[in-house]
Parts: C-alpha cells; structure tokens; sequence
C-alpha cells in the first residue's frame, strides 16, 4: 500500500457537511420564539456529538448537564439544579481541554445566566416564561408588522393596488420601503431553512412600481381634535397619516424647506429618487394633513406654543446633527460633516469635487451614501476610511461592494488622528493610525487597538466625517422633556410620565435608527395619541388575501436586485437599482412558504386585519 | 365554480371549498381527527392528509381550497401509510386504556384506530405522566390529550377566555392552563365546552356518579333529584333512544327505578326564578333612576363566573335571584323539608344539569340558605347516562312516569329556560302579566329565539311602556354585547346571558357528538315542549302559586330575599 495519499471526501463526510450546513441554517432561523432553555439543551446535545471523548468535562460533563436539562425539561427539576448546571457548566469552561468542550461549557453558562428566571419557571410550573410566539416570522420581526405572505401572495396574484393597500395599513411608505428598508424581516423568513430568504423588498419594490398612483383611502369623520407633528420625517409623516384617516386634524411643522426628513437629506436620490418620495409623500398629504415648511420649533416657535395650539404633540425631528471626531485640524475647510453634505445635496445644492481627493471616515450606510455621493460629485479619488476591517463595517454589504464597484476604496484598519492642512487652511492629509483587528468586545463586535507601526498620511482635500448623527434636543429638554444623553426619552408607547399630551418617536427617541423603524414609531404614536384624544379608531383595509397556494416550493436560488453599469451610474444621480422583471417577481413570489398558512400561522393567526 | 377530480370523480364546488368538503361532496369521506370546522382548522394531525396529483408534499384536505384542475388522491398507498404512521404516532402518546375511559365508545381516536385496522403500534406506547387536582370539578388527563388543541381555539375563538395555551416547548409541547397556573387559580368559566369538543377523554367533567349511589345506598338519607330542563332534550341521545322517545317521563321512571325518594322538575324552579326575577325587574323599571340598566339574568353560573372575573364593576347589575338549581336546592331543604318533616342535613340533593359550571355553583357557600348545602351534588347529562347503563337500566323498555308531587310542576316557559332567548321569553310573558294584569299571547316575544349574530335584540312594548331587550349565548358573543353596551353603542334594560352556545341545549354537560352542535335542534324539542304545555306562564305554575300561598307570601318577600335572592359580591371565582 502506498504511505501516502490524497484526502478526498467521502460521501459520507460529504451527507455530513450538508447536514451541518443545514443545521447552521437552521439554528438563527428558527431562533424566533424559542425556549431558551430547551435550545440550550439541544445545542449542547449537538456539542456533545462533536466530543472526541478524551477528556472528563466535555466527555462526563456535556452528558451530565444534557440529562439535567432533561429532567428540567419533563417536569421534575429541583431548585437546586439551577446552582448544579451553572457549576458544572463553568467547570466545563475552566477545566475541558480544547474549545469543543469549553464553548459548550460556555453556551450552558450563558444560557443559565442570561434565562435563570425562565429556568426557575419550567421548575416551578412546569412553564416557560421566556418563549415568544411568531408564527408568522416575516411579519413579526418587521418593526411596523407588515403583511408580508399577505402582499407577496397579492402581487403574486397580480393585484398590485391590493398589495399596496395592504402595506399602506402599517406603512404608508411601500415605494420608499421598497428601495431602501434594511428588510429585518428576511433574517428571520422560514426559506433560510431551504436555500435563502426571500427577497421580500424586491417584491414590495416591484409592486410598488407596477401599481403606480394607489389613492389614499378615505378618513374617518371628523373628531375635531387637532394633533400637531414636528418633524416631516418618516415618523412624523406616518403619524400624521394615520391620525388624519382617523378623523384628527393634523398640522406637521418642517424646519427644512421640503419634506422627507432623512428620506430626502440623508438618502441620496440614486437610492431613493426625489420624485417617488414625492409622490409617495403627496399620497400621504392627500389625506388633509396642513403641512408648514420651514418652521424650526425652538427658534421661530416654541415646543410649548405648539403644545398649547393643538390637543396633542407629536415630536418627530429625527437625528439630524453631526458628530466629531474630536480631532486636530477638524475645524480646517473642506472637513464636512455627512450630514451637512448630503442635507445639501437634498436641498439641491451639489458641490463640485472635480479633481478632489476624498475621504469619508466611517463605516455605516450615511458614510457608502457619501462616498458614492463623491464619486457622483466628481471626486478624483474616495477613500473609505475605517477602524476596523471591512467585514466589521455596519453598512449592507451591498452598499459596500456598490461603493467599491464605483470605484471607492476601503481603506480599513486605519484610525484617524489628526488632519493637515495647507497655508490657506484648507485640508490636504488625513493622518492615521493603522490598527490591528482585537479581541471581541460585549457587543460581540471585535475592538480594535493601535498597532505597532508609523502613522499614514492619506491625502486629502475633502474630509467627509459620517461616524454618526446627534439629535438637535436641548430645546425640549428645556421645555422639561427627559433627556438620556442627546435622545429624547419617551416611552415605548412613545409618550411621557411627566408630561401629558405630548408623545415622541422616530430617531429622536431612539438614535439613529432604519426608516422602517421610525414608521414603526409612528403607528405606535398614532394608534396611542388617538386613545389619548379619547377615541378607538381602527386602522383596517378590506382586502381578501389569496388562498394559499398548494404547490411544491423546492430549493430554488434566490433573485437578487440587479444594478445599473458602475462605469454607468457612477456618474449621474439616477436610479442604481433595477427592478426584478415579471417573470423574476414571480418566481420569487413563488419561493415564499406561506408561513400565514402553513405550519404555527394556521393555529395562531400573527396577522392583524385591523390595529 | 371550481372542477376538479378527487379518486377519478368529477366534482365541482365553490371557490373557497376545501379538498375535504370537496371530497364529502364526491361520497368520499376523508378521515380527520383534529379538524373542527370555523374553529380549528389547523392540520395539527395530518390524518387528513391527501395526494395531489403534481404536487410532492402530501396536503391536509382540512384546510387546503381546492383549485381548478386539481387531481386529488385520498387513498393512494402514500396516503394510507402517512396517515398510518401519524395515528401510531399518536397513539404512541395516548394512555389507550379504554376500558375504563369516560369516551369508551365515544371517542374520535378510537373510532379512527378501529378504522385502520391497527394492530399493535410500531412505536412504544409512553403516555405522558397526568398531574391535575382530581377534586375539581373540571379535569384534564395530560395521558388522554392528543394535542389537537381543540379546546384552546373553542376557549380562545368561541368563549375568549383563553383558559388553555400551548405549554411545554418542541417535542414537549402540549396544553396545559395558560401562564402554568393551576386551573382553580384562573377565571375559567366552567363551561365545559372544551370537554364537549375533545374528540378523546383527555378532558372532563369530575365524576360524581358514586357519590349519588352512594346517597342512593344510604338509608337514612332522602334523596331528592331535580333534572334541568335542557337534559330532556338530549338524555336519549347515547341510549339508542330517537328524540320522540326520549321523554322526560321516562327519564323520570328510569330515576325511580334507581331508588331516588323523590324525583322533581327545576322547571318548578325556573318558574320560581321568572316570579322573582321578573319582579325584580318590573321593581327596578319602576325606581328607573336609582337602578342601573340593563338588568342581566343570573341563572347561568358559567356567565356569573365571566362577569365576575372579567367585568367586575358590572356585577351589581347581575339580577339577585338565585339560579333554578340553587333555589330548587333552598326550597327543598327549607319549605319541603318542613313539609315531609325531614331535617335538611337528611336530605340529599341531586341536580341533572347539562352543565358543567353547576357543579362549581352548589359548591359555593354563599349560595346556601338551609344550614346545610342545598344542593349536595350535580350530575352532567352524561353522567347520569351512565348512572342509567350501570344500573342496568334498559333504556328502550322504559315506560313513562309522572314526576313527584309538588316540585314536580312546570310550566311552558320554565321549559325554554334550556334554549338561548328561553328566560327572556319566560320573564317577558309573566312581567307583562305584572304590570298590566293580562297574559299576552305566550308567542308574543318569539323575535328573541334563534341563533343569528353575536347577540338578538326586540323592543317589547308593555301598557306603554318600551323595553329593550338583548339576548347572547356564548361567551365571546357576549364579551362583544357587554363591550357595545360598555361603549355606549346599544343600550338595553334586561339581557339574558348563557354562557354555551346555543343556551343549555348546547351545555358542557351533554352528551358529545364530534363535529355536530346541537343546541338548535334540543332548543326545538323545549320550545315544542312549551307549545304543547297547558300552562304557558310561570304565574300560572300551581306549584309556584301553592309555595307563595304557603310559605313565601309573594315575590320579593323577606322570606323569598333570605332563601331566593343572593349577594354576588358575598364569593369569588378564584379563591
């Protein structure tokens, strides 16, 4: 026999690392709602499967706590044993010789730490206290709870105006969703377990643009009660929406000259085009809402005159003021903030970076928006200047590979620390510290640390800072709202303990957050405002959703968005993205399981007809 | 119309129709065990499943729609094997001692098993372990449940109670009381529904047969039995009795032939009941300012025990006449008791209700007025079937028998107490008679029968005098009532409240039969019941007459408050 040969796969190793692979699909999946304690029993059983059998703690131990958690599981745990797994399992993560043993050793302790209550009540009861119920995971993990089987079946089935209607009950934004919401819902669809998730924006993006002009349905009778909103930002506007198909009299206050908030001033138009956001807006004023353009509350009226003018106030003013870097040189020209630039490109007023070496330091979407703004803007060369490395980036990874397409360069792991300018004051080199990639921090994000080599000069003539927003608050923390660092502290309700009649949502109560998320808040503040007011309207749509379809969904790919040619788009503002084709809507419609039929949402329901 | 094919069959049906209607249509009958029509349609089962020609997975015909074209295979060998794998794999969790089941020949799943000719079961049988308080009056034997979680869409879908939730979690889920309490430390009604529609004896009413055999054994003991009137409609039903036959005079004779000393009508009662609670009411029109409206009927304890627990600042407008069991019970051992000179502690009382809940009333000692409990115990409609087969009683032999005198009387409108609308139509009939001192015709107020809507309304006008009336049974048709008159939407002076679907007809004390509600056709046999009657009105009842004469003076009396009327605020629901 020969001594040496290649290691090919056998079938057998191959059936495992598909039964692997499926597991690790599986696992974040089906996470919704889930018993902590009875997934931390079957993840330590998996564990357990992978011990080589060498070493007591893993080999003994996993088995012990197993059938401990066996034993909490069917009813005839004792108090004690709580204090038996936490030891054992902290044992196991001290003393197990190789990471097979001590990350489940580590997992149990996690487990037992994070969910000791729910522990004590499977062994008090015989009840799990921690277990949430999605039966329908799509619409569940949507902030604003969209229908989401609901409009993939309508668009499926054509009816496009039905599908819109059913997504304008819980957002009146289907078009501007369509192209830019961070979709959460797809991390949580039950296709991950087959192949991919569904591709659930494009399908509203596509919807959105074949149903066209869908009017806004009719308000409710007049209340006389008259609501004012502060702020014509996704929050504000889906507030204002609602109340007003309930029969308020709105009036919203806009500091800038045009509406959208962070919809028309964050976003570029290549991502959201000017001209859908004001159709969709105009949609949303349809229904009577008073819109005053240009009043900034605080200086040309104050929070308490608006107050005292209307029955009740909404403060939605999102998140519009920058943050330092709080170094040297900051103050030198050609160092802006994010926001200032692309609040100008919004309001029209492109600068000209001909010729200009860019950098943009940051790593979330407002800095990729700025980078490929840059390029758009005539930008010799962008660099995009990060701490740590690219895969660490909070942006979609989309956003990334478009900026890169476009010809933006990462430039990662480096940390700014000064910036150098010229005699005549202007910018001319961003200074770094390279940084080396460190140990993972609480937030589970690896930290960074300076590394042991000289500083780097980047040249550059226009230093765009996008590290995140502030929230212009200190009037209304003066009015006597609480404040918790620059957010404005209102409940989940979106109201206050201390002062009554007034509610807040949006980006200004949590930091900046997704669009859907402020559209989110604003449902929240409309339905509470209205019962606030002393009334109970119900948002409803009367609109029959399709019978479920009884055909196979096999393993299919999923279809992703196509873009326009970088060389292309790079130089306009115009559309990236290209909407899925009819035969792609289709298929991918195709792909959805129907999670509001089959399986858990046939027993439970999950969806709302009405709110 | 939609066309398609199941077995080689051509059928068509409406959009919308499932694969099983569909199928029903054809003469094909799909077996199902979870399926409950409107109310869980959930294909938890999967014995239902079926073959769809071009389609790989095997669907439920429950509640899959039928499309155009379709071809459909019910019994392919696919078809047999999955459902054979599923029912082993239920029965492999299911405590198969029949014997000795209360369902024994009354059970969906043995009837199922029957069908599949099964022998044996390819998987270990280990049922899972019970853990419940026997002594209550509701029970639930964790070994029995086949998860078809039933009872948790009747209580959340038709009654809104949400008693039962899913507990446990993966391969442990099950049914247990929502939030892990113990089900005497939540507000569960008693109804009984969701033992009415198990299609297995996972749940039931606690079995009280042996203690009325042992009354019935005890010689010092007078026993007394009063049957309700909604158990004359349905007592036949399992003893291969039809409708014509099943008579309450036989159920009368098949009693005396078990040796109870007196055997007596609650229709006596609920005539009792009409005189005070319709005085009451025509009490309370009178004072209009210092009353609140509407004035609810309080004869249903499963509806007691609702607005006790779910609107408590309403129970003041509960009406303070006592329930026809309980003052059935309080007149026995008082005014009778004096009569045949027996203490009340050597009398026994026995109710036959259809109704769960009671069970949980004769046990509330508020409710008591003789020194000792009025009514010792209830037996369902159920139960007293079986009391009937144990004694060896032969059911289709039974030659009919009059009741005892003088509980034994009872009018026309004491009988419709068992249909939903029947204590309206009964007070409406005797507080006109009071105000104007003339009988209406007793078909006068029929615009209260029926089972349309969450709830019916009429406008009854007496010497001038308009009232508005409502009527619901059920509970989630009634949380709907009560929250339009909460919300100002409708106002109403009297309701009437049953907490079954259907009124006592439809009680959680009945027999059972899968799938089929029943309460409208026992309703029709009470409501002939009363057509046929000489007396139609309660104050017309000589009995009734007889005891006020003797004993009570007239309605609304000290004596009728002390033994008729009750505190509702004087007990709780969840101790």
């Amino acid at each position: 026999m020969d001594r040496l040969s290649l290691s090919n796969k056998s079938a057998n190793t191959r059936a495992l690392e598909e039964l692997a692979k499926s597991v690790g699909n599986y696992l974040p999946t089906a996470a919704q709602g889930l018993c902590p304690v009875d997934t931390a029993a079957s993840y330590i059983g998996a564990c357990l499967a992978q011990s080589c059998g060498k070493c007591v703690p893993c080999r003994v131990g996993l088995r012990k706590l197993g059938e401990l958690y066996e034993k909490i599981l069917s009813g005839k745990g004792e108090e004690s044993d709580i204090g038996l797994i936490e030891s054992t399992a902290s044992v196991i993560a001290d003393s197990a010789d190789c990471a097979i043993g001590y990350v489940a050793g580590e997992m149990a302790l996690t487990s037992v730490r994070a969910f000791r209550e729910d522990y004590e009540s499977h062994i008090a009861r015989n009840w799990c206290c921690a277990r949430e119920e999605h039966p329908v995971h799509c619409l569940a993990l949507c902030p604003a709870h969209v229908d989401i089987p609901g409009y993939i079946a309508l668009t499926q089935k054509g009816r496009y105006a039905d599908a819109i209607r059913l997504i304008r009950k819980d957002n009146p934004f289907p078009s501007v969703c369509g192209l830019i919401c961070e979709h959460p819902c797809e991390e949580g669809c039950k296709r991950n377990l087959v192949d991919d998730a569904v591709n659930i924006r494009g399908i509203k993006r596509f919807a959105a643009e074949k149903a066209g002009y869908v009017p806004a349905p009719a308000c409710a009778e007049p209340t006389g009660k008259k609501v004012a909103v502060i702020g014509a930002g996704p929050a504000g506007l889906t507030a204002a929406y609602y109340l007003a198909l309930m029969g308020h009299k709105v009036s919203v206050y806009e500091k800038r000259n045009h509406p959208g908030g962070m919809l028309r001033y964050g976003i570029p138009d290549y991502r959201l085009p000017e001209k859908i956001l004001t159709d969709e807006i105009n949609v949303i004023l349809e229904t009577g809402i008073d819109l005053h353009l240009g009043v900034d509350i605080g200086k040309d009226i104050s929070i308490k005159e608006i107050a005292e003018s209307a029955d009740a106030a909404l403060i939605a003013i999102g998140a519009h003021s920058d943050k330092k870097l709080r170094i040297e040189g900051e103050d030198l020209n050609g160092v802006v903030s994010a926001v200032t630039l692309l609040r100008g490109i919004g309001d029209g007023e492109k600068p000209d970076f001909t010729g200009k070496k860019v950098c943009v330091v940051g790593g979330g979407n407002v800095a990729m928006d700025c980078a490929r703004s840059s390029v758009r803007l005539g930008a010799e060369k962008v660099s995009i200047v990060y701490r740590r490395r690219q895969a660490d980036m909070t942006a979609l990874a989309e956003e990334v590979e478009g900026a890169i397409a476009e010809g933006c360069e990462p430039v990662t792991m480096m940390a700014p620390v000064r910036i150098e300018g010229d005699e005549n004051g202007n910018a001319k080199y961003l200074v770094c510290q390279p940084q080396i990639i460190s140990t993972i921090g609480r937030d589970g994000r690896p930290g960074v640390k300076a590394a042991g080599v000289p500083e780097v000069k980047l040249e550059a003539d226009i230093v765009i800072v996008a590290i995140g927003q502030a929230i212009e608050s200190a009037h209304f923390g003066e009015f006597g709202l609480p404040l918790k660092w620059d957010t404005i502290a209102a409940s989940d309700e979106c109201h206050f303990e201390t002062a009554s009649g007034i509610f807040c949502g949006g980006d200004c109560a949590t930091g900046p957050a997704t669009v859907i998320r402020a559209i989110a808040a604003g449902k929240v503040a409309a339905r509470n405002i209205d019962k606030y007011l002393g009334f109970d309207h119900e948002i409803e749509v009367d609109i029959d959703i399709p019978a479920p379809s009884l055909l196979d969904r096999p393993a299919c790919g999923r279809v992703t968005m196509k873009e326009r040619d970088a060389d292309e788009r790079k130089n306009d503002f115009e559309l990236v993205e290209k909407c899925m084709t009819e035969e792609e809507a289709g298929q991918e419609c195709s792909r959805c399981l129907g999670c509001d039929h089959f399986g858990y949402g046939k027993f439970r329901g999950g969806r709302c007809f009405k709110w | 119309m939609v066309n398609l094919k199941i077995d080689g069959i051509d059928v068509s049906v409406p959009e919308n129709t499932t694969i099983l209607e569909a199928a029903a249509k054809a003469g094909i009958n799909i077996p199902t065990l979870c399926f409950l029509k409107d109310i869980n349609e959930i294909g938890a089962c999967r014995i239902c499943v079926v073959e769809i020609e071009g389609i790989e997975k095997l669907r439920a015909a429950c509640n899959s729609p039928v499309e155009e074209g379709m071809s459909v295979l019910t019994d392919s060998p696919r078809v047999r094997q999955a459902r054979k794998t599923n029912l082993q794999l239920i029965l492999s969790q299911h405590d198969s001692k029949c014997t000795t089941c209360y369902r024994n020949g009354n059970c969906s799943l043995q009837s199922l098993a029957e069908s599949f000719c099964l022998t044996g079961n390819s998987f270990p049988e280990t049922p899972a372990a019970n853990n419940w308080d026997y002594s209550y009056h509701l029970i639930r034997e964790e070994s029995k449940c086949i998860k078809c979680m039933r009872c948790v869409n009747v209580c959340d879908k038709i009654q809104t109670l949400k008693i039962w939730d899913v507990n446990g979690t993966g391969s442990r889920t099950t049914v247990g009381v929502t939030g892990g309490k113990k089900i005497n430390e939540i507000n569960c009604a008693l109804c009984g529904q969701c033992i009415t529609h198990c299609p297995v004896g996972a749940l039931h009413e606690r079995d009280d047969t042996a203690k009325a055999i042992k009354a019935l054994d005890d010689e010092n003991l007078v026993t007394v039995v009063q049957i309700a009137p909604a158990v004359r409609a349905a007592w036949g039903e399992h003893l291969g009795l039809t409708r014509e036959e099943a008579t309450v005079k036989k159920l009368v004779s098949a009693l005396r032939k078990m040796g109870f000393n007196y055997i007596f009508d609650t229709n006596f009662s609920a005539d009792l009941t009409i005189m005070e609670e319709g005085s009451e009411f025509v009490e309370k029109l009178t004072h209009k300012d210092e009353n609140k409206f509407p004035m609810f009927t309080s004869c249903c304890p499963g509806w007691v025990r609702f607005i006790k627990t779910e609107y408590p600042d309403m129970v003041d407008m509960l009406s303070t006449a006592k329930s026809p069991q309980a003052m059935f019970g309080a007149v026995t051992k008082t005014y009778f008791a004096e009569k045949i000179g027996v203490k009340p502690e050597n009398i026994f009382c026995i109710s036959i209700m259809p109704c769960t809940s009671k069970k949980s009333e004769c046990d509330i000692e508020a409710l008591n007025s003789s020194g000792v409990k009025d009514v010792d115990i209830v037996l369902t409609t159920r139960e007293v079937d079986r009391l009937i087969k144990a004694r060896g009683i032969d059911a289709k032999a039974l030659e009919e028998e009059e009741f005892d005198s003088p509980l034994g009387d009872g009018s026309g409108a004491a009988v419709i107490f068992g249909a939903t609308g029947g204590v309206m139509e009964a007070a409406l009939r005797s507080a006109y008679f009071l105000v104007t001192g003339k009988n209406p015709d007793p078909d006068a107020f029929k615009a209260v029968r029926g089972f349309d809507g969450p709830w019916r309304e009429a406008e009854i006008n007496i010497d001038g005098t308009v009232i508005k009336v409502a009527v619901a049974s059920g509970l989630g048709n009634t949380r709907q009532l009560i929250e339009a008159i909460r919300a100002g939407r409708v106002h109403y002076d009297f309701v009437e409240i049953m907490a079954c679907p259907g009124g006592c007809g439809g009680g959680g004390g009945q027999p059972i039969h899968d799938g089929e509600e029943l309460a409208p056709v026992r309703g029709e046999n009470l409501y002939c019941l009363d057509k046929n009657n000489p007396i139609r009105f309660s104050h017309e009842n000589p009995a009734v007459l007889k005891v006020y004469e003797e004993y009570f003076e007239k309605p609304l009396s000290h004596k009728a408050h002390e033994l008729l009327h009750t505190d509702h605020f004087s007990w709780d629901v969840i101790k």
